[in-house]
């Protein structure tokens, strides 16, 4: 028969209290941030939905099926759709490029991928301004051949690709970075090819990250306003985007109307929200399984 | 073939290098370095003083003095507050906390455009939270203290989000031994937890600061754009940009970027002292 030994007296000290605040602290904390949480995020984001149905459903209904805030629906859509797969080649290109090989000036490359994110939008919008505008370096050219790219559609769209230039890149390059090249070795070394190595193995490895990569691009994408205001022409119906179109409301005083069209906006960012919330764990998770297998390995 | 030549240091059985490094390259160029060098190359159609008056022009530095004082000011707001929230998401458990953890990045979610015209409308004189200061004397829309409040918005998310991680991976037994050892609760805070904490501190304030030094959608409704008085800087640059003045604006762009490039520098150095810290 086993006697286990008693280890009550050999344990250290029950301390309690020792390694946690006191509870009166605890409490305190606790309501100094909510309280703080709740004055900038959670009034605000009530508010617009107040804001916009203060009026009645007619009002809001007739705000948001007005003719020029259903083609400023359409023009953000236009925007988000062909920025966001661009870039989303381009971070797969990056991150490929970065994680799997180890060459000559990476870390600048890494920066110079950072850049759009510390420019102003502002500052985002002037430089195609100089690049295509009249009287930018392709200005003559351009309205030679009667090509329209500053205040019409092409300039919104380069607007936002700028600012939402880094969000899938920087996503990928950090889990592949850590994920290693030994998988996609070993499926090369096995005999696939370039692409079924991409397809079979990298791909199912980095999927979530991407996904969140891209609901973080589409999110900027929708709601760009300072590049995109630089760029455009403010023409109603034609070259404004969503929030654009929630500028001119508001400065014609149509609070409603203005507040109907955003809390469109602020419905896509709760979604966002929703969706970077379930996305980030399993991102989370690919990024903690490729550093086990490091330490492992 | 050329880049896997020159710039490739160790050969791989992995193929794609040069085209995705080409592509990316070419990308990179085409949206943001050719444009980008076009600020820098359009100022040269100023002489030395010239730029130098428009960018020192007294309408210039007011706009500078709250751009920088306001930004400023929303980052120390948003580290110490986001230190706080950052520890009680972590450290204790209550009622609705993955809610809140989920909605601090509402900031990064909502379009600017929306989040300035609601400050606005809570904080100008009849909003929800504008008639309780007004009668304080505090009138925050349309003055600087708006500037404020709209960059203490947008900044919000970053501190926390820079924070929350280290702590999340901080070791016990550092509290524990500090513990052992006799400090008490505050010291172990003050001599343990926050020195730990620190170079993600900073970065989450450098962060916050160079989101707030080039925002402009929250703050324009909120700002009431007053020369001299309420005008930010990249304001400024679609002032002078409506008036036709290209040189004028490129000039105040370029003063911004040469301090958005200082900014970065100093977050990724930021950056790597945090992943020596962690040890990674």
């Amino acid at each position: 028969m086993k006697v286990c030994p008693d280890m009550s007296s050999i344990a250290p000290p029950n301390l309690p209290g020792a390694t946690k605040e006191p509870i009166w602290v605890r409490y305190l904390l606790i309501s100094v941030a909510l309280f703080f949480l709740a004055l900038f995020l959670f009034v605000p984001l009530v508010s617009v939905f107040f804001e916009a149905f203060k009026k009645g459903a007619d009002v809001y209904l007739a705000a948001i099926t007005e003719a020029d805030a259903l083609s400023a629906v359409v023009l953000t859509l236009i925007a988000a759709v062909i920025a966001v797969p661009l870039n989303l080649v381009f971070g797969v290109s990056a991150a490929w490029a970065i994680a799997k090989f180890d060459f000559r000036g990476k870390s600048v490359l890494l920066t110079l991928i950072d850049l759009p994110f510390s420019v102003s939008p502002v500052i985002a919008g002037l430089i195609y301004v100089l690049v295509f505008g009249l009287q930018g370096w392709f200005g003559e050219w351009l309205s030679a051949h009667d090509v329209k790219v500053i205040f019409a559609v092409p300039g919104i769209v380069l607007a936002t690709i700028f600012v939402t230039f880094p969000f899938v890149a920087r996503e990928l390059i950090p889990l592949m970075q850590a994920q290693g090249q030994e998988q996609e070795e070993a499926a090369r070394v096995l005999g696939a090819s370039g692409f079924q190595t991409f397809m079979k193995v990298t791909l199912p490895n980095v999927k979530w990250a991407l996904l969140y990569g891209v609901i973080l691009c589409n999110a900027r994408a929708m709601g760009e306003f300072g590049a995109v205001s630089v760029v455009s022409g403010h023409v109603r119906g034609q070259t404004n985007t969503l929030p654009l179109h929630i500028e001119i409301l508001y400065n014609e005083y149509q609070m409603a109307a203005a507040f109907a069209v955003a809390s469109l906006l602020a419905s896509l960012a709760l979604v966002t929200l929703v969706l970077k919330y379930i996305v980030e764990r399993r991102v989370q998770r690919e990024l903690a399984q490729a550093k086990d297998a490091g330490v492992a390995a | 073939m050329i880049f896997s030549k020159t710039l490739l240091r160790q050969r791989s059985v992995l193929p794609g290098f040069d085209l995705a490094l080409g592509l990316t390259l070419f990308y990179l160029c085409l949206i943001v370095l050719i444009p980008l060098s076009a600020a820098f190359l359009r100022t040269t159609s100023l002489t030395w003083p010239e730029f130098v008056d428009v960018v020192t022009s007294e309408r210039v530095v007011a706009s500078y003095k709250l751009t920088f004082g306001a930004s400023l000011l929303a980052a120390i707001v948003n580290a110490v507050f986001g230190l706080l929230v950052a520890w009680v998401l972590v450290r204790y458990d209550f009622f609705g906390r993955r809610f809140i953890d989920a909605l601090v990045d509402l900031p990064f979610a909502l379009p600017t455009a929306v989040a300035g015209i609601t400050l606005t409308g809570l904080y100008s004189g009849n909003g929800w939270i504008g008639q309780y200061l007004e009668p304080l004397g505090l009138k925050v829309a349309f003055t600087p203290i708006g500037v404020f409040v709209a960059m203490t918005f947008i900044g919000l998310p970053f501190v926390v989000r820079t924070v929350q991680p280290i702590l999340e991976d901080m070791a016990s037994e550092l509290e524990e031994a500090a513990a052992t050892l006799g400090a008490s609760r505050l010291q172990t805070f003050a001599k343990v937890i926050l020195p730990i904490l620190t170079p993600a501190l900073l970065t989450g304030f450098a962060l916050a600061f160079a989101r707030a030094l080039g925002e402009y959608g929250s703050i324009i409704f909120i700002a009431g754009n007053m020369p001299m008085v309420s005008e930010i800087t990249p304001l400024l640059i679609i002032t002078k940009l409506e008036q036709y003045d290209y040189a004028g604006a490129t000039a105040i762009a370029v003063v911004m970027l040469m301090m958005s490039f200082v900014l970065l520098l100093a977050i990724n150095g930021l950056q790597a002292w945090t992943r020596k810290r962690q040890g990674k």
